[in-house]
């Protein structure tokens, strides 16, 4: 019996250790190895060229290269930038809607969330190219801009930061609508009527009740989007201009492009450190502010 | 607070509008006479003919196809042990520090999941001489590496929300722990190993950061191919791929939702 769960939970874990924790380590390893022009381009760390010993080769020229160098810190500033905009839109626009189908008839909302996941599986880079082609300046968003004399000539779309986010803000929404309707649905709606009957308006309702109570949801909402968006490569590759340089485009073409694996490695690594600081920090400034906002407030 | 208000419900449509304009404009141009991807000149299929005929596209699906469900079937087995694990197990030893790499991938952007993959395969093959170079065999690896933590999080869900009892009972007549497994607990998690696996799938079939990095020459998956050749200029025979792609899916999901209802 004991045994069997032992094998139970040593399969997996042998799995998640070749392909999880080695792979760290592994990225980890090559950033602080020297560029090589060889394959693979970068220098053992362990050399033996001295006798007996192997003495250890470290360095630690990419680590700081990506830490000091504007390139890179632009690109991780400008990620950070990127994603927070669009994960702040995302939340903006994926509250309502998912309100509104929490509070749906329950005849349509399993249709309503059906029909939030649907393009999730219709192939990403698919809606990606249906962008490109709704943005141009024939496109769609041109045509129907002008047909509402909204607009005097077409507007260069594509190829541009709005283009970028609506492609961001398109991919992730249902990630954000998901978490927040779970969350919603599961409200009482007794201490709602319980809040109105005791003669709070509307909008106090919500912002007392309603919006405390779907706070998890909204935190999960917003690691679900930001996370994958500060990685992003394929949508500002393909919408945005050239001047949106991303973290994942930089990391992309040196490692592609200019086949320098430990700066790519440096980078990961800083991103991934990134990726764990800021959300954390925003989590903090925002848990202690929003007690003292909402007192001042309501 | 009733419920319904009107800018509510109207921001609802607006929201759908917007995530379904892109699906409508590549099914209603993808049977458009013309080349250009925006004028309309006229009602044909003559796109699908070409995709039809396209060897390079049609190849490259088969080879998502098969390295979809490798991966996919891969990620089921290992996915369901480990889900299986956090569900029944309790508080084993290592269990936090298990829970936290198994759900890594759920969070790490593609990028970073791509380069250490490929970072892998070559000390691999650097020291034990396998994978010998890179082709479909650590694409499948990849994905399902990726798809395991979905498959882990779908089984797990399902078997909270059934009752060890059943298990019990059964051993308490004598079954071995395996057959309580197989007898008892596959068939009530068969739900979730459907979806668990429809989901890697999906997510190996859709997927072309990973892809292009652990992918090897003569091993393009179908969305490496469309990736570069949307760079290279949107063309309508994309158009009614996607619309194939739309049709498919919207009909394979429906069904999975009919029978799951």
């Amino acid at each position: 019996m004991m045994r069997g769960r032992a094998l139970v939970v040593a399969i997996p874990w042998a799995w998640l250790t070749l392909f999880l924790l080695a792979p760290a380590l592994i990225v980890l390893k090559i950033a602080v190895s020297t560029p090589a022009d060889a394959v693979p381009p970068y220098t053992p760390l362990l050399q033996w060229d001295d006798g007996w010993l192997p003495h250890l080769q470290l360095s630690f020229d990419s680590v700081v290269l990506v830490a000091t160098d504007p390139l890179y810190r632009d690109a991780l500033l400008l990620s950070v930038k990127v994603a927070g905009i669009s994960t702040l839109i995302c939340l903006l626009a994926g509250y309502p809607m998912a309100l509104a189908i929490a509070r749906s008839s329950l005849r349509y909302r399993s249709l309503l969330l059906f029909l939030v996941m649907l393009p999730f599986w219709t192939g990403f880079l698919m809606r990606i190219n249906a962008w490109i082609g709704l943005m141009q300046d024939d496109g769609w968003v041109n045509t129907a801009l002008l047909g509402l004399h909204l607009i005097r000539e077409p507007l260069r779309l594509l190829y541009t930061d709005f283009a970028m986010y609506v492609g961001i803000v398109y991919t992730y929404l249902p990630f954000m609508v998901l978490p927040l309707y779970a969350r919603l649905s599961q409200l009482d709606p007794v201490l709602l009527e319980a809040a109105a009957d005791l003669g709070a308006p509307p909008r106090q309702v919500f912002l007392r009740i309603t919006l405390p109570l779907s706070l998890p949801g909204v935190w999960a909402g917003v690691l679900l989007v930001f996370i994958p968006a500060v990685g992003e490569y394929v949508i500002p590759e393909l919408l945005g201009g050239p001047q949106a340089q991303l973290v994942g485009r930089v990391l992309w073409s040196e490692f592609f492009a200019n086949r320098d694996w430990p700066t790519a490695a440096a980078l990961a690594t800083a991103l991934l450190v990134v990726l764990l600081l800021v959300p954390t920090c925003v989590l903090v400034v925002l848990r202690r502010g929003f007690g003292a906002a909402m007192r001042r407030w309501v | 607070m009733t419920g319904r208000s009107i800018p509510l419900l109207a921001w609802l449509v607006a929201c759908y509008a917007f995530l379904y304009a892109p699906i409508a404009f590549l099914v209603t141009l993808s049977f458009n006479a013309s080349r250009m991807v925006t004028v309309w000149a006229g009602f044909s299929t003559r796109w699908y003919v070409t995709l039809w005929q396209d060897e390079v596209l049609i190849n490259a699906a088969l080879l998502s196809l098969r390295i979809a469900a490798a991966s996919a079937t891969l990620a089921l087995v290992v996915g369901t042990l480990a889900g299986y694990a956090l569900a029944r197990f309790g508080r084993f030893a290592t269990r936090g520090a298990f829970e936290a790499t198994l759900a890594a991938p759920l969070v790490l952007p593609e990028v970073i999941t791509g380069l250490s993959l490929l970072l892998l395969f070559v000390a691999l093959e650097g020291t034990i001489g396998w994978p010998a170079g890179r082709g479909a065999t650590t694409v499948t690896l990849a994905h399902a590496s990726v798809s395991v933590a979905y498959v882990a999080v779908v089984v797990r869900a399902r078997l909270a929300g059934t009752q060890a009892e059943l298990e019990a009972a059964a051993m308490d007549l004598y079954a071995p722990p395996w057959k309580a497994f197989a007898l008892v607990t596959l068939p009530l998690l068969a739900p979730a190993l459907v979806s668990g696996w429809l989901l890697g799938f999906t997510l190996s079939l859709d997927d072309v950061v990973v892809a292009s990095f652990t992918s090897g020459p003569g091993a393009s998956t179908l969305p490496m191919v469309v990736f570069s050749s949307i760079k290279l200029g949107p063309t309508p025979e994309l158009y009614a791929l996607a619309t194939v792609i739309v049709a498919s899916v919207s009909l394979a999901l429906l069904a999975v939702w009919r029978v799951q209802r």
